[in-house]
C-alpha cells in the first residue's frame, strides 16, 4: 500500500485494529487566547423531550400525559428549572449545572426532518443536510475543514475525535478523525434483546427459549456487585442498566480525558443508543428514567475529567427527533417531532430553557401528534459553531449546513 | 424471476453456499441447481496462495525459530545463574534471607527460568503470522465466491479430515490447501491418500513417534506402536464407528502405518518437513486387516489399505450420511442418503458427482430451513451480506474463537459438530458478535438494502418489520443478522 493511498471505508472497517487512525487534525485557532472544546453526543432512537423536560406550567400538560406526567409534586418530584419547565428527576447533576449557569436546555426543537424514520432522521441530524440519504460527511467534520481553510488553524495541532467502533456520521468526512474504541464494548441493549426476543417468539420458538434463558442469566449475574449503587429501589434499576451506565460514563469520561489534553483533539462526537421507547417508557421510574440517569452520569464524568478545560467546554446533546406528545397504548411513545437538546459546559451562558413554546392543545400539536418544533436545531448548532469555534456565518450557511441561510445562528449561548 | 425461483435461489445460497451477497440472487438466476453444479467446474485454487509457504517450508521456519529460541534461552539461563552465584558469594544478602536456603534456591531457579523465557520470547513465533495469512486468504475466498458451494465442500472436508492448529499452527493452512483443497472435487481415495500422508496429519495423530515393535528403531529403542492414526482413520475418516472392525484390525493397521513420517528439519534443510517413508520405523512383514492379507512392503502396504478403506461400502454410507447431514438437515431423509451412497459407489467415490447427486435430488431442497448454521458459516454469511470482501484475520479469527469455533482448532479429531444441539446455546454470544459487527458497519451498510437486494425480500415479514422499526441502523442490522432467516438454512 502506497503512502498516499487512503484506504476505502470498506478496507478500513475490516482492515486493521487501528480504525480511523488517520493523520493529524489541525488545531483550532487560539488567536483570541481561547482553546475551545466541543463534544457532540447523539442520542440514537429519538428522545422523548417531554419526558426529559416537562412543561409543568402548561395547563394541558397533565391531561396530555395523565398519570405519566412528570410533576413537581410527583413521585419522585421533577426538578424545577423555571416557572414553566421541570427536569426529569433522574438528572440531578444536570440540574446542578443548570442552576450554576453551566447548562441550557432548548425545547420544542427539531432538525428540518419531518418524517418518522430513525435512519433518515439521523442522517439529517448528522449530515447537516436538509434531506436524508446515505451521506459521506457530517456537519462537524465540514466545520473543521472550514476552520482549516479559514486560516485559523495550527497545522501542528490536534485531531478530531470519534468515539466508538464506528465514528458517528456527524464527524465523518475528509477532515481526518481518530477513533478511540472503548474497551468495554457496548453490549446489545436490553431494547435490542427484547426486540429480538419478540421476533423469535413470532418466528422461531427454539431461539426464543435460548435467548430468554440468556436474558434471565444476565439478570442474575448483573444483580449485586457489578456496578455502582444506583438506587435504593431495585425496581428502578433493572439488571443491565448498570452496564449501560458504566458504558456511558466510561465512553464520555474517556472522550473528556482526550479533549482535556493540551495536545489532544479539540472536537469529538459520540452516540448513545437505546432511546426508542415505544413500550413502557417509564419517564419517572423506568427505561427513560434509567437512560437519563446514565446520561447524567456521563455529564459528571465529562465535567470531572475535563479538569481545567471544563471552562472552555461545550457539550451539545442532540437526537434525531422527538416522540409523540401522548402516551400510546403500551405505555410508551411513538416517533414524534419536536424534542429537547441539552447544552452543558463551563463555556456556556446557561441557566435557562430556550423555547418558543408552541402549546400542547391538540390544534397546537404537529399533525395532532407531536410537540411542534418552533426552534430549528441548526440555529442552535450554528450559534455554537460561530461563537464557540469561530466558524464564519457564511461558511455555516453554505457548506456546514448547506441551504440554511435563512436559519440565523442563535446568539448568546456561549459565555 | 418468479417468487418460487427467488425462494429457491435464496435457499441455494444459504444451504449449499456461503450465503447471499449483493447481486448473487441474480447470478444464481432461475436455475439455482444448475448454478451450484456449474460452480464445481471452476478451479478451487486460492489465487494469492503462491505468496504463502508450502507446509514443509512453514515447518522448517518454525523449527529454525525454535532452535534459535532454545539456544538463546540456554544462554540467558546460564548467564543469570552466573550472576546469581557472583552476588550470593559477594555479600551477606543470601544469609539475610529469613526463609533459608531452599527458598533462596527456588528464587534463583525462577529468575534463571524467567530470563530464559524472556530471551526466547524475544524471537517471535513465525507460525502465527503464517496462520493469520492463511486464515485471511481462506476467508476471503469464501467472501468473494459467487455462491460458495465449492468452498463449503472444502470446509466440509477440512473438518472431516481435521487437524489442529494448536499442535501445528504453521502448517494448518498449508495442509488444507495442499491435501484437502486440491482433492475436494476429485476422488475420495485421492483425498484420503493426500490427507493421511500429509505431515500435518501424521504429526497431529501422533504417527511420527510410532514404530513397529520389530522394526530396526523399535528394537534399538525398545519402543513401539501408537494406534491413534489407525483408529481415527477407520472410525472418523472412512468406515465410521461401530462398522465391524476390531481392536486387532486397529493394531494391524497401526503397524501398516509405521514409517509414515516426515523428514526431520534439522537433518535436511532442503526437504525437512516433507513426507517420507522411513523403513527403519516400519514393522516388517505382512498384516491382516478386515480379513485381508497385506504382504506389500514399505509405503505401498499403507496405500493399499487406504485404497481398500476408501472403497469399502461402509465408507460410502458414512461419507454420504455426513455430507447430507451437514448440508441439508440434522436428520437427513434416508432416501437422500441412499442416492448419495449409490452415487459414491457407482462413481468410485467421485466427490464432485456425489455433490451433484445431492443438489440434484428434490429431497435436498424439500426440508424446511431448520438447520442452524455453524458459527463459521453464519459469520461469513453476515460479512457477505454487506459486500465486504476483505478481512482483518486477527479480528476474524478472534470472533470465531469467541463463538466456539476457532479456525482449524477443533478440540478433537472428530472436528466440529454439525447439529443444532451443539450450537444453539451459543446464540447469545452470536448476539454480542452481531451487535459489535453491526456497530462497526452501521456507517456503510443499509439494512433495508440488504433485505431487498441481498435477500430479494425472501425474508419473514416479521423480520422486515423489525428492521424497519429499529431505533438505529446498528440495531436493525443486529436484528437482521440474528434473525432465524439468517441463522438457519
Amino acid at each position: 500500500m502506497g503512502v498516499n493511498h487512503l484506504p476505502t471505508r470498506r478496507e478500513l472497517l475490516v482492515g486493521s485494529g487501528a480504525l480511523f487512525a488517520w493523520s493529524q487534525m489541525p488545531r483550532i485557532a487560539r488567536a483570541e487566547g481561547r482553546d475551545p472544546r466541543l463534544l457532540v453526543i447523539v442520542l440514537r432512537g429519538a428522545l422523548d423531550g417531554l419526558g426529559a423536560v416537562a412543561p409543568v406550567g402548561d395547563p394541558d400538560w397533565i391531561s396530555l400525559r395523565g398519570d405519566r406526567a412528570l410533576l413537581l409534586d410527583g413521585k419522585p418530584p421533577a426538578l424545577p428549572l423555571d416557572a414553566f419547565f421541570a427536569l426529569n428527576p433522574a438528572m440531578p447533576n444536570l440540574h446542578r449545572l443548570y442552576r450554576s449557569g453551566k447548562a441550557a436546555i432548548v425545547h420544542a426543537t427539531a432538525t428540518p426532518y419531518r418524517e418518522r424514520s430513525h435512519f433518515d432522521g439521523q442522517d439529517v441530524l448528522e449530515s447537516g443536510l436538509v434531506k436524508p440519504g446515505m451521506t459521506s460527511s457530517g456537519w462537524l467534520n465540514r466545520a473543521l475543514l472550514a476552520l482549516e481553510s479559514g486560516g485559523r488553524v495550527d497545522p501542528r495541532g490536534s485531531r478530531a475525535l470519534g468515539i466508538g467502533s464506528v465514528t458517528p456520521l456527524v464527524v465523518r468526512g475528509s477532515a481526518p478523525v481518530m477513533t478511540w474504541v472503548p474497551q468495554r464494548l457496548l453490549p446489545a441493549s436490553e431494547d435490542t434483546q427484547s426486540r429480538l426476543l419478540d421476533l423469535y417468539q413470532h418466528t422461531d420458538p427454539k431461539l426464543a427459549t435460548v435467548l430468554q434463558a440468556r436474558m434471565k442469566l444476565a439478570s442474575l449475574s448483573g444483580a449485586p456487585g457489578t456496578g455502582e449503587a444506583m438506587s435504593d429501589d431495585p425496581t428502578l434499576a433493572p439488571p443491565g442498566i448498570a452496564r449501560v451506565r458504566a458504558y456511558f460514563a466510561d465512553a464520555a469520561g474517556t472522550a473528556a480525558r482526550y479533549l482535556a489534553k493540551p495536545d489532544g483533539p479539540r472536537v469529538g462526537a459520540m452516540g448513545f443508543v437505546g432511546w426508542d421507547t415505544h413500550i413502557a417508557e417509564g419517564a419517572a421510574s423506568g427505561q427513560l428514567y434509567n437512560l437519563l440517569g446514565a446520561l447524567d452520569g456521563a455529564f459528571v464524568a465529562i465535567e470531572s475529567n475535563m479538569g481545567e478545560a471544563w471552562k472552555e467546554t461545550v457539550v451539545a446533546v442532540v437526537t434525531e427527533f422527538g416522540r409523540t406528545a401522548r402516551i400510546n397504548g403500551t405505555q410508551g411513545t411513538d416517533h414524534g417531532t419536536g424534542t429537547v437538546a441539552f447544552l452543558i459546559g463551563g463555556g456556556l451562558a446557561g441557566g435557562r430553557v430556550i423555547a418558543d413554546w408552541p402549546g400542547l392543545k391538540p390544534a397546537q400539536l404537529f399533525e395532532d401528534r407531536d410537540l411542534k418544533p418552533t426552534t430549528d436545531l441548526r440555529a442552535v448548532l450554528k450559534g455554537l459553531l460561530r461563537d464557540h469555534l469561530r466558524v464564519e456565518e457564511t461558511v455555516l450557511a453554505e457548506t456546514v449546513f448547506p441551504g440554511s441561510a435563512d436559519i440565523k445562528p442563535m446568539g448568546g449561548l456561549v459565555a | 424471476m418468479s417468487n418460487s425461483a427467488r425462494a429457491e435461489a435464496v435457499l441455494a445460497l444459504h444451504r449449499f453456499g456461503m450465503g447471499p451477497r449483493p447481486g448473487s440472487i441474480a447470478a444464481v438466476g432461475s436455475d439455482p441447481r444448475g448454478a451450484l453444479i456449474a460452480e464445481l467446474d471452476r478451479p478451487l485454487a486460492l489465487t494469492a496462495a503462491s505468496a504463502l509457504p508450502p507446509s514443509a517450508k512453514a515447518y522448517r521456519t518454525v523449527a529454525d525459530a525454535n532452535a534459535r529460541r532454545a539456544a538463546r534461552a540456554k544462554q540467558a539461563q546460564q548467564q543469570a545463574k552466573k550472576q546469581q552465584m557472583a552476588s550470593a558469594g559477594s555479600g551477606d544478602q543470601a544469609e539475610a534471607r529469613p526463609e533459608g536456603q531452599a527458598q533462596g534456591y527456588a528464587q534463583e531457579k525462577d529468575a534463571a527460568e524467567m530470563a530464559a523465557k524472556q530471551a526466547a520470547d524475544a524471537i517471535p513465533d513465525p507460525g502465527r503470522p503464517i496462520y493469520l495469512q492463511e486464515a485471511k486468504l481462506r476467508t476471503e475466498a469464501a467472501l468473494t465466491a459467487d455462491i460458495g458451494f465449492a468452498e463449503r465442500l472444502v470446509w466440509f472436508w477440512s473438518n472431516h479430515f481435521c487437524i489442529s492448529a494448536n499442535k501445528i499452527q504453521s502448517m494448518s493452512g498449508a495442509y488444507e490447501r495442499e491435501a484437502v483443497r486440491a482433492n475436494a472435487l476429485g476422488r475420495f481415495v485421492d483425498l484420503l491418500l493426500a490427507v493421511e500422508g500429509h505431515p500435518a496429519m501424521l504429526f497431529y495423530l501422533d504417527n511420527l513417534e510410532s514404530m513397529g515393535a520389530n522394526s530396526t528403531a523399535g528394537i534399538n529403542r525398545n519402543r513401539g506402536l501408537n494406534e491413534n492414526i489407525a483408529r481415527e482413520i477407520m472410525e472418523l475418516h472412512t468406515l465410521g464407528v461401530r462398522t465391524g472392525y476390531t481392536q486387532d484390525d486397529v493394531i494391524s493397521f497401526a503397524n501398516v502405518m509405521t514409517g509414515w513420517t516426515l523428514v526431520p528439519p534439522g537433518a535436511d534443510p532442503q526437504h525437512g518437513g516433507e513426507f517420507t517413508f522411513n523403513p527403519r520405523l516400519h514393522e516388517p512383514g505382512g498384516q491382516t486387516l478386515l480379513g485381508k492379507r497385506y504382504e506389500q512392503e514399505d509405503v505401498e502396504q499403507g496405500r493399499a489399505v487406504l485404497r481398500d478403506l476408501a472403497a469399502h461400502p461402509a465408507t460410502a454410507t458414512h461419507v454420504a450420511t455426513k455430507l447430507a447431514r451437514h448440508f441439508v438437515t440434522d436428520a437427513p431423509p434416508p432416501t437422500l442418503v441412499e442416492q448419495m451412497t449409490k452415487s459414491f459407489r457407482e462413481t468410485d467415490g467421485d466427490l464432485k458427482q456425489i455433490a451433484i447427486a445431492m443438489v440434484s435430488s428434490d429431497e435436498a431442497w424439500r426440508a424446511p430451513p431448520a438447520k442452524l448454521k455453524r458459527p463459521s458459516e453464519w459469520v461469513v454469511g453476515m460479512v457477505r451480506a454487506t459486500g465486504i470482501t476483505q478481512v482483518d484475520p486477527v479480528l476474524y479469527t478472534g470472533g470465531q474463537q469467541l463463538l466456539g469455533e476457532p479456525l482449524w482448532r477443533p478440540s478433537a479429531p472428530k472436528g466440529y459438530p454439525d447439529d443444532e444441539a451443539s450450537w444453539i446455546d451459543g446464540v447469545g454470544r452470536r448476539l454480542d458478535v452481531a451487535n459489535n459487527f453491526a456497530e462497526r458497519i452501521s456507517g456503510m451498510a443499509d439494512p433495508q438494502a440488504i433485505v431487498e437486494d441481498v435477500f430479494a425480500s425472501e425474508i419473514a415479514a416479521e423480520v422486515k418489520q423489525a428492521v424497519g422499526r429499529a431505533e438505529s441502523r446498528q440495531q436493525a442490522l443486529a436484528l437482521l443478522f440474528m434473525s432465524a432467516d439468517f441463522q438457519r438454512r
